[in-house]
């Protein structure tokens, strides 16, 4: 028999107000099994607990019901408490007579009534609740970075320095992402490299941190705390642990032309190559696409210079497992296509602008580069067709973003930033010459960032248009813009040596293989889904997989950095104890009953359900069965719907309990 | 005017250009790429994107007295390179037949006015155009409104090099079934919008 | 092959060499052309300002006729009515209420079946193996600046035809009968329309630029497909010239022109004589290494 004890709560005037009190604690006393009902004003305050542990104690309740809020707010208040008094907390149930009654319906009448039916409801569930204890899972305390950019970079160094072990795995042959290949960074001006090697360097020399460049994530199992990762390791055709990095290979690497990837094609590298000269790890990497002695037996030079004999063209992709416990997951971002050639159905590519047509378009990531003084043109700004230094800049925003009809229609956040970033660097090294920039709205809602655009307008003279740019064509070696400035309500025509579309940020490619790999959401860009865009920006649903960086939505550095510190003290968090506990109110399959038709496997959205076998002690084989991994199980009951045999249940949310709700109201 | 009417000209006109255009005037962003890719914005007293935003502001009165869409040539740049996909030729096409419906835009205002008018009086009698009718209408009626003797004779050395060239007719193609023709004219210019 | 064939007003009107050029040509491959019987004006520039149910009542008219008689395709030769009669037919097959009311405007049911081609489709269809087999006489002294204008590519969603920024379909037809195209700024600006009545300035500001382009760009004549663009290029080029003190001496020619006299047409027999500028004179010149009477040599000094 049971002894339930129903604490009513006024919340103040929030319930009191339209549930009349001293009612529903009259008629729900008179509930079968209920042995107190009381109510106060507030339940949830210090006096209210305390009320509630004193009648476990002295009414020996072995099941509570609180009538109050909405369980978002109060449930863990409430079960604490009832631990505290020596009751399970997995025997408190919560009925919802604010969010549910009083706040949304005005008659007393009706409200008071309904309160007792909602109270009636979590009577017949608490009755039913089976004790349960917290599922403990230990914990793998390592931990898995997927991208070596800044936000990567930054994740790994806090974790590592917090005392346990990172797998970093960067796909590119070096760590560095895309801020390696800035020539400065907004608002200070930085040296992009010089801030960013200095931890670039760290990384690589970290005693807790492994790094696997030129790899790739191939697959993942397990849950929180329990990751098997395989990582593929691409073949470089070159030892990095015989390699001295001396250089004679890629000095005598015929293959000398081959458009550099770091460098957008603004550049040239050879066959063998080190992306660029402060690569961690700074040991080259053979491009097998037009190495002619992996294609066709010819050459060679690299393997007879190098004294190391750290060349090895038998060189295969290799295969490594690793577990860790929480993962973060920071693949950062590319541009946006601004040429005919989509990955997206929806995307068209910009003809107008001539990108790809004329060599004078470029893009702003191909500037940078231009800019650098690691660059293609060390630091020298050569236009691409004939190197000639440019006197008139134009630079277009918003190519790509904000486009509803052919690009993408969101606001790529940095490209109002690095455009008067742009235009200022261009000043600095041209002194003669004329920054125009094209611009919508200028977005510069960061810590000195209205400051430093202004600084653009005003001291290194940038010409700004507000309106956009309808067409770009090229005559006599002038690229013709014609665009229009709506403030004065004048079409403007501008002949440029130059010009630079600030381009829609975009998540990484591939990333929506590696989210699915994960069980991570993604939006329809392929922008990872964070838990809550507010309170959970870098967790995921799925429990120790965060993310952190651009490949959550378009963002500059400083809030790159910011996120990747959250997502480790997040990790951190996990790493805390060496157990983990998870809430038990979990699927749960009756072994004896299962049929084996693993109906709820295939249905689970969370790969909890494995095929498992049951046996005698002495080890002969009786029957299959399906059984919840308890780590990886979210509580959703899809199993328990489509179970043939009724053989799943939920725990906390059973058949029975949910039935005999259902019957009590009718 | 009274605020009942001005009031009267908002709330009507907005609605009938967006059903006339299929498209949602607060789509537009004010970017002005339809402005920056007109190949004639140079020569409006309003380009497309003010007058787009002189409805956005209700400033219907304006928009239907201005010039700039009779300079609109319907080339179909504005609407082909819109960000938003806001039909902006459509809008021009619906702000010259309102204005012109409602009398804000004369024939004797409007050179292109009066020749599209002539024009479908024309396409109305035979069915199809008759070229030499349309252009003894059109200079004769400019001729009324303007007195413009350069204007009337302007073209009149042409007569002889189409001649030479037989692309003079004088006798123009009518349709047969030029009674049908009337009628969908009826149906169509009796006020009423599709 | 056989289609209806909508001629439109310009064509039976002082545009009337395109439709001897067209029916030249596309006699001698082998495509009949049945002429749609009694159709109306489509409505042209008139009918979309003024009047936004004439604009589609027009049309529809013309697509129901085609689609009575059991044509599966009809060519427009004028993209002014190509433009207008797909149109109309989307609007139509977007809407029933809309096909139903504008049935009964036009008295003949409307059920968009019909397929509307322009020019370059046709020829695109006939298939561009086939024309280039076909070729009798090499266009060795033509450089062609191929000229788009406005309605043939545009709107994309309406008519749904080629790259609308960079499109390529004529130079590839240029291409296959064995003539020289070249790259210019110019392919899709606007030549002023329906305007040459109304505002001529406009008109000769706008082929004034587009002239001028093609030039800088080291082509000898232009290749259009369309009757207006033809009119304020070649018949208003006198105009322009005068206006702005230069000598343009740019033939146009029609893309029906050009394939013919790749097929071993004579220019008179394509109407080439009829046109404003003078065009080729004979077909033997289009070979001769020199400048002929009717090919604008270029700054080089050679054609």
């Amino acid at each position: 028999m049971s002894r339930i004890g129903v604490f009513i709560c006024w919340c103040g005037e929030n319930i009191a107000r339209t549930v009349d009190m001293d009612a529903v604690t009259r008629q729900v006393a008179e509930f079968p099994g209920v042995r107190c009902a009381v109510n106060y004003k507030y339940m949830c305050s210090d006096p209210g607990q305390t009320i509630v542990r004193d009648k476990i104690v002295s009414e020996r309740l072995d099941a509570v019901v609180i009538a109050s809020c909405s369980p978002h707010m109060h449930l863990r208040t409430f079960r604490s408490a009832a631990s505290l008094a020596g009751l399970n907390p997995y025997r408190v149930e919560m009925a919802n007579i604010r969010e549910q009654c009083s706040w949304v319906h005005p008659n007393r009448a009706q409200a008071t009534a309904k309160a007792v039916q909602l109270i009636r409801l979590s009577v017949e569930k608490v009755r039913r609740d089976h004790e349960l204890e917290p599922i403990r899972v230990p914990v793998t305390r390592r931990a898995l970075v997927i991208g070596g950019g800044v936000a990567g970079i930054q994740a790994a160094l806090d974790i590592a320095n917090s005392g346990y072990e990172v797998v970093m795995v960067e796909r590119e042959p070096s760590i560095g992402g895309k801020m390696a290949g800035l020539s400065e960074t907004f608002p200070t001006l930085d040296c992009s490299q010089c801030i960013l090697t200095p931890r670039m360097v760290e990384v690589g020399q970290h005693p807790k941190i492994k790094l696997y460049s030129y790899s790739e994530v191939e697959a993942v199992s397990g849950y929180v705390g329990n990751f098997n990762v395989t990582i593929r390791q691409k073949a470089r055709y070159v030892d990095i642990k015989k390699c001295t990095g001396c250089g004679e290979c890629w000095n005598v690497c015929p293959l000398k032309r081959n458009p550099s990837e770091f460098d957008y094609a603004m550049g040239m590298r050879p066959a063998i190559y080190v992306p660029f000269p402060q690569a961690v790890p700074a040991r080259p990497v053979i491009d097998a696409k037009v190495c002619a002695k992996i294609l066709r037996n010819g050459c060679g030079l690299c393997l007879k210079k190098c004294k190391a004999e750290a060349i090895n063209f038998k060189d295969e992709d290799k295969l490594v497992e690793e577990k860790v416990g929480a993962v973060v997951i920071a693949t950062g971002y590319k541009l946006y296509n601004i040429g005919k050639v989509q990955d997206r159905p929806k995307l068209q590519g910009y003809g107008e602008y001539g990108y790809g047509k004329y060599k004078n378009v470029i893009d702003s990531l191909q500037f940078e580069r231009l800019l650098s003084a690691s660059g293609p043109t060390v630091g020298e700004l050569k236009r691409p067709s004939d190197g000639a230094q440019p006197k008139s800049v134009v630079f277009l925003c918003c190519v790509g973003s904000r486009d509803n009809a052919k690009g993408l229609p969101y606001c790529s956040k940095i490209c109002c930033m690095y455009t008067a970033k742009h235009a200022m660097l261009y000043k600095h090294k041209v002194h003669d010459g004329q920054a125009h920039v094209f611009y919508m709205d200028i977005r510069a809602g960061g810590k000195g960032y209205e400051e430093f655009v202004r600084r653009a307008i005003e001291q290194d003279g940038a010409q700004y248009y507000r309106g956009r740019v309808s067409k770009i064509t090229e005559e006599n070696g002038k690229l013709i813009v014609r665009g229009t400035d709506t403030l004065a309500g004048e079409p403007v025509t501008i002949e440029a040596d130059m010009v630079v579309l600030a381009s829609a940020m975009c998540p990484a490619d591939g990333v929506e293989q590696l989210a699915q790999k994960f069980n991570v959401g993604y939006d329809e860009y392929g922008f990872l889904l964070e838990s809550h865009p507010k309170l959970r920006p870098v967790e995921t649903a799925s429990a120790g997989v965060y993310i952190c960086g651009a490949c959550q939505a378009p963002k500059d550095i400083p809030e790159s950095v910011a996120q990747a510190s959250a997502a480790a003290s997040k990790v951190l968090i996990t790493f805390s104890a060496s157990e983990l506990t998870r809430e038990p109110e979990i699927a749960k399959v009756n072994e004896d009953t299962c049929a084996a038709c693993f109906t709820c496997q295939h249905a689970c959205p969370y790969h909890a359900i494995e095929q498992a076998e049951v046996r005698t002690p002495r080890g002969v084989f009786i029957k299959r069965t399906a059984r919840v991994n308890p780590g990886l199980c979210m509580g959703c009951g899809t199993c328990v719907a489509v179970c043939p045999s009724k053989s799943a249940d939920l725990e906390g949310f059973t058949e029975q309990q949910i039935y005999s709700m259902v019957e009590s109201l009718v | 005017m009274s605020v009942a009417t001005a009031v009267s000209a908002i709330s009507d006109i907005i609605p009938q250009v967006e059903s006339l255009a299929h498209t949602r005037i607060r789509d537009c962003y004010q970017c002005g790429k339809c402005t920056a890719g007109c190949p004639v914005a140079a020569g409006m007293d309003s380009g497309p994107t003010r007058l787009i935003r002189l409805l956005q502001l209700g400033q219907t009165e304006k928009a239907l007295g201005a010039q700039g869409m009779w300079q609109c040539v319907s080339c179909q740049t504005c609407s082909t390179r819109c960000p938003k996909s806001v039909d902006c030729a459509g809008i021009m096409d619906a702000l010259r037949q309102l204005s012109f419906e409602r009398g804000v835009t004369t024939p004797g205002q409007q050179r292109t006015v009066l020749f599209q008018k002539a024009f479908l009086a024309n396409i109305r009698r035979n069915g199809r155009l008759n070229e030499l009718e349309l252009i003894g209408e059109f200079k004769l009626t400019t001729f009324v409104s303007g007195r413009s003797i350069s204007f009337l004779l302007k073209d009149a050395t042409l007569a002889p090099e189409l001649m030479k060239r037989k692309k003079f007719h004088l006798v123009g193609e009518k349709a047969r079934d030029r009674a049908v023709v009337a009628r969908i004219f009826a149906r169509c210019m009796d006020g009423s919008h599709l | 092959m056989n289609l209806a064939y909508y001629p439109g007003c310009a064509l039976h009107g002082s545009s009337n060499d395109y439709e001897q050029s067209l029916r030249a040509c596309l006699g001698s491959l082998d495509v009949q052309l049945k002429e749609i019987d009694d159709w109306i004006c489509c409505g042209a520039t008139a009918a979309h300002s003024l009047n936004q149910k004439l604009a589609v009542a027009l049309p529809a008219r013309n697509l129901a006729l085609a689609e009575n008689k059991g044509f599966h395709e009809m060519l427009a030769p004028c993209p002014m009515c190509s433009m207008q009669l797909l149109k109309a037919r989307k609007e139509l097959m977007e809407s029933e209420a809309l096909r139903r009311s504008v049935s009964e405007i036009v008295e003949l049911e409307v059920r968009g079946e019909t397929k509307v081609l322009n020019l370059i489709q046709l020829f695109e269809s006939i298939g561009l193996d086939k024309l280039k087999a076909a070729v009798k006489v090499p266009l060795s002294t033509m450089k062609a600046a191929c000229y788009y204008g406005c309605l043939l590519t545009r709107p994309p969603e309406v008519v749904e035809f080629d790259d609308f920024e960079q499109p390529r379909s004529m130079e590839k037809i240029l291409e296959a009968v064995g003539g020289k195209t070249v790259d210019w700024n110019y392919r899709t600006e606007c030549c002023g329309a329906g305007m040459t009545m109304a505002n001529e300035q406009t008109v000769l500001d706008l082929s004034h630029k587009i002239l001028t382009n093609a030039e800088q760009h080291g082509a000898n004549c232009l290749v259009v497909a369309c009757p207006m663009c033809h009119v304020n290029l070649d018949m208003k080029q006198p105009n322009i010239e005068q206006h702005y003190g230069v000598k343009h001496a740019m033939p146009i020619y029609y893309l029906s022109d050009v394939v013919g006299l790749a097929l071993g047409f004579e220019p008179e027999a394509l109407g080439v004589n009829r046109h404003f500028v003078p065009g080729v004179a004979r077909s033997a010149d289009l070979q001769v290494s020199k400048p002929a009477a009717g090919l604008k040599a270029d700054a080089a000094g050679k054609a």
